[in-house]
């Protein structure tokens, strides 16, 4: 896929949680150019002194009519502070779009079962982009969404255009008490195919589940990387292959190339 | 219109702005973005004699405007490089130069032969200081002595245009430049990255997968200039200037300090394109200063 790099405009800025997180709208003059779920763009923080690399984010979500790119961020550091700070109207440039996606299964007749996207915490952020083409392409899929308050559940009434929701929070607060991994809809199963993104314990443990079930399954790596396009070779995941980029032949990666000890 | 042609050892290159090795892959990681045509040159990632994994991750550590990286030579070989990589770069119409590192005198020797059959590589550039690998790599580079070696075993078979790559992490790098320069190299890069270190303070353990690596991007730039300035004086043979250069005005001061050529590195990472905005920025400065060729600047303060 052809890389690009520009300017975006910010439409909307939406913090949430106290600031803890906000939601970017951005939009381009011309027509975005095809951006699969699971890919995401490389973000310039141009205004923190104490950022020098480009920030990693996977996209959230493509409003193709209103052709706006969303991205979902957790303030951690000085670079997404000064990024959440960013107003309507200021202008980020990104390069675009990165990395490999989610495969989607093109024909509905070989998924005969049910699809299953699990999100931890802001790792639910490629999920909401993922769930739409799914259900694009005749899929119905389902959401099961850990976080560890009930405040941290992000996004649920996107997520809720597109498929039903499960959630899990570690204190109780909202849906089961407990991770992903022990939210009673895995034990019932039936599920064909499971997405994943979040901490890495989080996947850690749905990847150990769908090991233990024979269910096919990907990941989304956020390995710490420089370029994004393949050529500081910073962000290797050791895989049945070798090391290879994360930012090229991921961020999605099947479970049967990795090489975790779980 | 100013001249920006250069010519190092014999070569002749359309400017004087290449991107340096382990920064922009094989040139085409960056075709998307810019026209590698408009380069003076590309070096691309190290290549070694045996394919190589490279390091664990962590490889990577952002510091305060750069970062510090422990990649580790990570590459397929030579002849994968040969067979694979090279049917694909070759016509890409500038100076592409590849990086040869090595282990053992050995390896670099049969390395850089085989690279000496490739037509449409004019040029190899020795890299005796990597920090980042435990054999071979900057100990070279770090004495006079295995400096000379090395560079010696591979001129008797590297017969064209030798560039060596030359690591600040020593006492005094106008010393290695005089000892590779007395052995045939036509030209010196420098600085490859100094050895830094990182500390996670809330899990109390180092960032990187090797404790130590190499720091790179616009903080190293002022030790880089001086290193230069410094060895501008001390050998005849071109210098090509790397280190920390990310816009059009930090190139010029490289030029200043007595280098031929600028290699863009760690920059490419922040901007895809900042290496076609320096040849542009060095072309305006010539025009605006009334200077007819780069030639006249180098040095020239």
């Amino acid at each position: 896929m052809k890389k690009y790099i520009a300017d975006w405009t910010i439409k909307e800025n939406i913090p949430f949680n106290d600031n803890e997180c906000y939601l970017l709208k951005l939009s381009l003059e011309e027509k975005i150019p095809i951006i699969l779920p699971g890919q995401f763009v490389q973000v310039l923080v141009e205004d923190s002194s104490t950022t020098f690399l480009r920030r990693p984010i996977s996209v959230h979500f493509v409003d193709k009519e209103k052709n706006e790119l969303w991205l979902l961020v957790q303030v951690i550091g000085n670079g997404t502070r000064k990024l959440s700070e960013r107003k309507k109207g200021d202008r980020v440039n990104l390069i675009y779009p990165l990395g490999n996606g989610f495969s989607l299964p093109e024909d509905k007749s070989k998924i005969t079962g049910k699809l299953l996207l699990i999100g931890g915490g802001v790792g639910v952020a490629p999920l909401l982009y993922l769930g739409a083409c799914l259900q694009e392409l005749g899929y119905s899929p389902e959401f099961l969404l850990g976080a560890k308050i009930k405040k941290d559940v992000l996004q649920i009434n996107e997520f809720g255009k597109f498929g039903k929701i499960y959630i899990t929070t570690e204190d109780g607060s909202a849906g089961e008490k407990g991770f992903v991994t022990n939210h009673s809809i895995l034990q019932s199963g039936g599920f064909d195919f499971i997405y994943t993104c979040g901490p890495k314990p989080m996947m850690a443990a749905v990847v150990r589940y769908a090991r233990e079930k024979g269910i096919a399954c990907e990941v989304s790596l956020e390995n710490t990387m420089a370029c994004g396009i393949g050529a500081c070779l910073c962000c290797v995941e050791k895989t049945v292959r070798g090391n290879v980029c994360v930012c090229t032949e991921g961020p999605v990666m099947n479970i049967n190339q990795l090489t975790w000890q779980i | 219109m100013a001249n920006l042609n250069i010519e190092i050892g014999g070569l002749n290159f359309k400017n004087p702005v290449l991107t340096a090795s382990g920064t922009f892959g094989y040139g085409s990681e960056y075709g998307d973005f810019i026209d590698l045509s408009r380069l003076g040159g590309i070096i691309v990632k190290g290549t070694t004699l045996y394919p190589r994994e490279g390091n664990n991750y962590p490889r990577m550590a952002e510091t305060p405007v750069g970062m510090l990286n422990v990649v580790g030579l990570q590459n397929k070989g030579v002849d994968y490089f040969i067979s694979e990589i090279y049917p694909k770069i070759k016509d890409i119409d500038t100076r592409m130069i590849v990086n040869v590192s090595g282990s053992t005198i050995e390896e670099y020797v049969t390395c850089a032969a085989k690279i000496n059959e490739l037509e449409k590589i004019p040029a190899i550039e020795l890299n005796i200081s990597c920090p980042n690998v435990k054999e071979g790599g900057m100990a070279f580079g770090t004495n006079c002595g295995s400096a000379s070696k090395v560079v010696k075993a591979v001129r008797k078979i590297y017969h064209k245009m030798l560039i060596v790559k030359l690591s600040p992490n020593v006492t005094d790098i106008t010393e290695i430049a005089r000892a590779v320069e007395a052995e045939g190299a036509d030209s010196v890069s420098l600085i490859n990255t100094l050895l830094g270190m990182a500390i996670d303070a809330e899990k109390r353990q180092p960032v990187l997968s090797t404790v130590t690596g190499g720091l790179s991007g616009p903080c190293i730039k002022p030790v880089a200039l001086r290193m230069v300035w410094q060895t501008a004086k001390a050998v005849k043979v071109p210098i090509i200037g790397v280190g920390g250069i990310s816009n059009w005005k930090d190139a010029i001061e490289f030029i200043l300090a007595g280098a031929t050529a600028i290699q863009i590195g760690t920059y490419n990472f922040i901007d895809p394109t900042v290496s076609i905005k320096i040849v542009d920025g060095i072309e305006n400065y010539l025009n605006r200063h009334g200077f007819d060729s780069i030639g006249e600047l180098i040095g020239n303060m």
